[in-house]
């Protein structure tokens, strides 16, 4: 009979006598926190519907003035012209253009940075060097747009002189700026998702005689690789989105190029312009602002599916 | 309890595993010393990748520190802003506005955050169509550039449902919206850090799985919910192009408030003396540069002292 | 832990709090016009950035006579001004360019009845590098280079060009969605939005970046508004314009009589609700009465006297509750 009143444990250690080990009452506190924690998350699906509702109608409008065909044509974009053309194909481009030499930039040195910080660094050097990181992921994007193009652009002017077609701006004086911005996001999140990587496993294969190396690359690297792999996509789109910078440094032209030494429009600059700039808000070309913003949704959508797949791709090689 | 947990058991074998293979094939290596060589070179590879980093934040900070040199005073902390005399011009009121949006972004961003990211990584099935689609959203909105919050805070906060105004709170909103998506991916990260032992540990003593958060997993991934956090204010503070959209004005002669009247923030303000054709208000914007590092500098001190308190290795 | 949350929170207070404490606000004397005193109140002024600099310098004046007036003054562009401005959540608004007729429908609808007032000249100037031997451009040569269809790639190739020059052209254009590419292209182009494409580099927002391209090559040629060449002078030089009666360079006087061809009004747009508020009645008539001792300041040029008394007028006309909503 004393087994059926066995106590259960309320707080963690103790006991409590009047209570069976079967909880009388369901827990509805647990419930209600459960249902709390579940509205946070759904703050995201509510955001995304809010933006989806407030650039839904806008771009319905203009692509009811402007046909599709021609908007992902490769004609010119010239919305503002007297006899505007809306080929966004060249946003596009400008927008990849720029990303490309920002992570060119910003992978290896964020990944390198991140594997010194979890594997190599002494305790002391990486309190104060992770900091300083994240400092660098703390400079305004105005302050390093306006470096970008008053420091980064005449250097590099400087070692290529006469490749600048249309001084002083080019998209890789963008790039480097952008890069220069999440490095950091590489850096740290590899380097939480490295240490987070149980030391068991690295001192095992230490006491099985792989040096340092071999344990970083081998070893603590692939562990990580799922939360590397997000940091880098999660830069990525940092720099996708990326608007001061590339406002301040790449231009205006809307080139289709990824010639680094040539200026180009992104789609976030675009957007930007127009929507601060003099233009009458009920005309299409303000409407731009929407459709390219609708573009820029739906082409990170789709690039995230991806990513999230090769993700979960990398975890199964190691089940 | 999240399903992943059964999975990290073969994890950590194949990853010992493989820690054994690398082991040995080092051993049976015919030519040892190069091993050596290579780690030396590797190390090398790592100091320069850092030092690029340090060197180009130093740059930064040196070239703006340069130029805005003469225009440093207690003046630009305590002084309003001036068209008419730059060399007297301060960022007192950017400041304040900034600070309030800062202040209102951590409210917002903080218990959100770390809720959402607590509810998918210890309570969702993960194969459940609709815990597919928040993760699904989290993952976009990281990615949706922040002209666009501006246009949904102007739609949505400033005049819409909320019908905020042109208020520091609409501002701070519009930020926290834009931040979110970081804070909830990177304590999903120092969530998912904890070992599943702790959890599995506490559970079997009896507690429920809410206590179980609150007094295991939580306090031991603070130090990576810190670091999200710290990556996600240092980038409210930082953006200027969806506070043009809100209503960050560039001049306002008087304390900003946080729920009524206009208000500036520190970026608009440097983006808009930088584009004057006056010298001087480009001396005053590197100016204002610096002094968003400071601030910046501050706060992030701060939490980082958090963070170094409560950090563990398992 | 969460003890440490708040800690934050109260550091970001007090640091808030203790910067509002300390130090006085600066306040200039200087500025001629007197006002009623104690005038306290809120006035929200929003629109172009190329006027934001000349009311915000009213502002300030404004701010040191009357310190218990709260003015903002924002810069979301002439287009995002009056989109405020129609819904009826700006006071002013600053313009470059006139009110257009989609935006007077908008006002109309909303019952927001305003009047376009002056209260500036701005005269556009043509730039080019400084060792360019050429002095002054026709109207029709500059047609020739910026026109839509222009493929001219050499200043050689600008017919009837005196002296002769060869160097490639650099042509840098400022954003092609402000009002300065609007006016440029209207007046030089003969129609608004119509200029080449080919060849140009767009300088999106900075009109700083035309100085430094335009300065770095030897062909370059820009425009931009007075007072960016007012502050570069050093670095560019400006071209006079022969509209048809001799080569007339940029400057207040010129401006002014009209003389230069590319000379165009600044304007601010006051609803007739928002006169209604002693305050902003106070501010917009202070703003009138020192505008022009103010423009020259920031590279602006004054009115002349009789656009300033039609500024005057419209702004009586006003307040008196018959203000033609028609810009």
């Amino acid at each position: 009979m004393e087994a059926r009143d066995a106590t259960a444990t309320g707080e963690l250690g103790r006991m409590d006598p009047a209570r069976p080990l079967v909880a009388a009452r369901p827990r509805y506190g647990e419930k209600i926190i459960q249902g709390l924690l579940a509205a946070c998350a759904l703050i995201s699906v509510i955001t995304t519907t809010v933006i989806v509702i407030s650039l839904l109608s806008p771009t319905l409008d203009f692509f009811g003035e402007v046909g599709i065909g021609k908007f992902f044509s490769l004609d010119e974009w010239a919305p503002t012209q007297a006899e505007p053309t809306f080929g966004a194909l060249r946003l596009v481009i400008g927008t990849l253009s720029a990303t490309l030499w920002a992570l060119l930039f910003a992978v290896p040195i964020g990944l390198l940075s991140g594997i010194y910080l979890s594997e190599y660094a002494r305790p002391r050097v990486r309190k104060t060097v992770k900091p300083v990181l994240e400092v660098l992921a703390g400079i305004p994007t105005v302050a390093l747009g306006l470096f970008a193009i008053t420091f980064i652009s005449p250097e590099i002017q400087g070692i290529f002189p006469d490749a600048v077609k249309s001084p002083p701006f080019f998209v890789l004086a963008a790039g480097l700026g952008i890069g220069l911005l999440i490095v950091p996001i590489i850096a740290s999140l590899s380097d939480d998702a490295m240490r987070a990587v149980p030391g068991g496993l690295r001192e095992g294969a230490y006491g099985l005689g792989a040096d340092k190396l071999k344990v970083a690359t081998r070893v603590v690297f692939p562990a990580a690789i799922s939360g590397i792999v997000a940091s880098i996509v999660l830069a990525a789109s940092r720099a996708i989105g990326e608007t001061m910078i590339v406002l301040l440094a790449a231009g205006a032209n809307p080139n289709a190029s990824f010639n680094p030494f040539e200026s180009v429009l992104t789609m976030t600059a675009s957007i930007a312009r127009v929507a601060t700039g003099d233009i009458g808000t009920g005309t299409i070309t303000y409407d731009t602002i929407f459709a390219v913003g609708s573009l820029l949704f739906v082409m990170t959508l789709g690039m995230n599916a991806i990513a999230m797949r090769l993700v979960r791709r990398f975890r199964e090689v190691y089940e | 309890m999240s399903p992943r947990f059964p999975r990290l058991t073969s994890e950590r074998t194949s990853l010992a595993t493989a820690g054994a293979h690398a082991a040995v094939a080092t051993s049976l290596k015919k030519r040892p010393g190069s091993d050596t060589v290579k780690g030396q070179i590797f190390f090398a590879l790592l100091l320069f990748a850092v030092a690029i980093a340090m060197l180009a934040l130093a740059a930064v900070i040196l070239q703006n520190a340069i130029k805005g040199s003469s225009a440093f005073g207690t003046h630009l902390i305590t002084d309003g802003p001036s068209t008419i005399f730059p060399e007297k011009a301060g960022f007192r009121p950017a400041i304040i506005g900034s600070l309030y949006l800062m202040a209102g972004v951590i409210l917002f961003v903080v218990p959100i955050g770390v809720g959402a990211a607590v509810y998918l990584e210890e309570y969702a099935d993960g194969t459940r169509w609709w815990n597919k689609l928040i993760e699904l959203n989290i993952q976009n909105l990281a990615a949706v550039p922040s002209i666009i919050y501006g246009i949904l805070g102007l739609a949505f906060i400033v005049r819409g449902p909320l019908d905020l105004g042109f208020v520091a709170l609409a501002g701070a909103l519009t930020l926290s919206l834009l931040v979110l998506p970081t804070v909830i991916i990177a304590a999903r990260e120092a969530i998912r850090a904890v070992p599943p032992s702790i959890r599995e540990g506490s559970l079997a003593l009896g507690a429920t799985q809410w206590q179980t958060i609150r007094r295991q997993v939580l306090p031991a991934s603070v130090p990576g919910i810190a670091t999200g956090v710290i990556l996600a204010i240092s980038r409210a503070l930082g953006e200027a192009a969806p506070l043009l959209l809100v209503g960050a004005a560039t001049f306002v002669t008087f304390d900003p408030q946080p729920l009524s009247g206009g208000y500036s923030a520190l970026p608009t303000q440097i983006f808009n003396y930088a584009l004057r054709p006056q010298d001087e208000f480009k001396v005053v914007a590197a100016a204002g540069v610096v002094l968003m590092l400071i601030v910046l500098l501050m706060m992030n001190s701060f939490a980082i002292w958090l963070r170094n308190r409560y950090e563990q290795q398992w | 832990m969460s003890s440490k949350w708040w800690l934050v929170l109260a550091a970001s207070g007090v640091l808030a709090m203790g910067v509002a404490a300390c130090g006085d606000d600066d306040s200039d004397s200087g500025g001629s016009g007197s006002t009623p005193d104690n005038l306290s109140g809120d006035i929200r002024v929003d629109g172009s950035s190329t006027v934001g600099p000349l009311t915000e310098a009213i502002a300030e004046e404004f701010n040191a006579e009357n310190p218990d007036v709260k003015v903002t003054v924002g810069t979301s562009g002439t287009g995002g001004g009056f989109e405020k401005f129609c819904a009826g959540e700006t006071d002013i608004s600053d313009a470059s360019r006139p009110i257009e007729e989609d935006e007077t429908k908008a006002c109309q609808a909303q019952g927001v009845n305003y009047q376009e007032i002056q209260v500036a000249n701005d005269a556009l100037t043509v730039v080019a590098n400084p060792d360019n031997p050429v002095e002054c451009l026709t109207t029709e040569q500059l047609k020739s280079v910026w026109e839509a269809k222009s493929t001219l790639k050499n200043w050689s190739d600008i017919q009837g060009l005196q002296p002769s020059f060869d160097a490639d052209l650099a042509l840098y254009s400022p954003g092609t969605d402000s009002g300065t590419f609007d006016f440029f292209t209207d007046k030089i182009n003969g129609e608004e939005g119509s200029q080449r494409t080919a060849d140009v580099n767009d300088i999106g927002e900075d009109d700083n970046a035309t100085v430094t391209g335009v300065s770095g090559a030897d062909g370059g040629m820009g425009y931009f508004g007075f007072s960016y060449y007012q502050e570069n002078q050093d670095k560019v030089k400006a071209m006079q314009i022969d509209s048809g009666n001799g080569c007339v360079a940029p400057a207040a006087e010129t401006a002014q009589d009209g003389s230069y061809y590319l000379s165009r009004p600044l304007f601010v747009y006051p609803s007739a609700s928002a006169l209604d508020n002693e305050t902003v009645d106070a501010f917009l008539q202070f703003y009138l009465d020192n505008i022009n001792a103010v423009a020259e300041l920031i590279g602006f040029i004054p009115m002349t006297a009789e656009q300033a008394q039609a500024s005057q007028q419209k702004l009586d006309q006003l307040k008196g509750g018959g203000g033609a909503t028609t810009g």
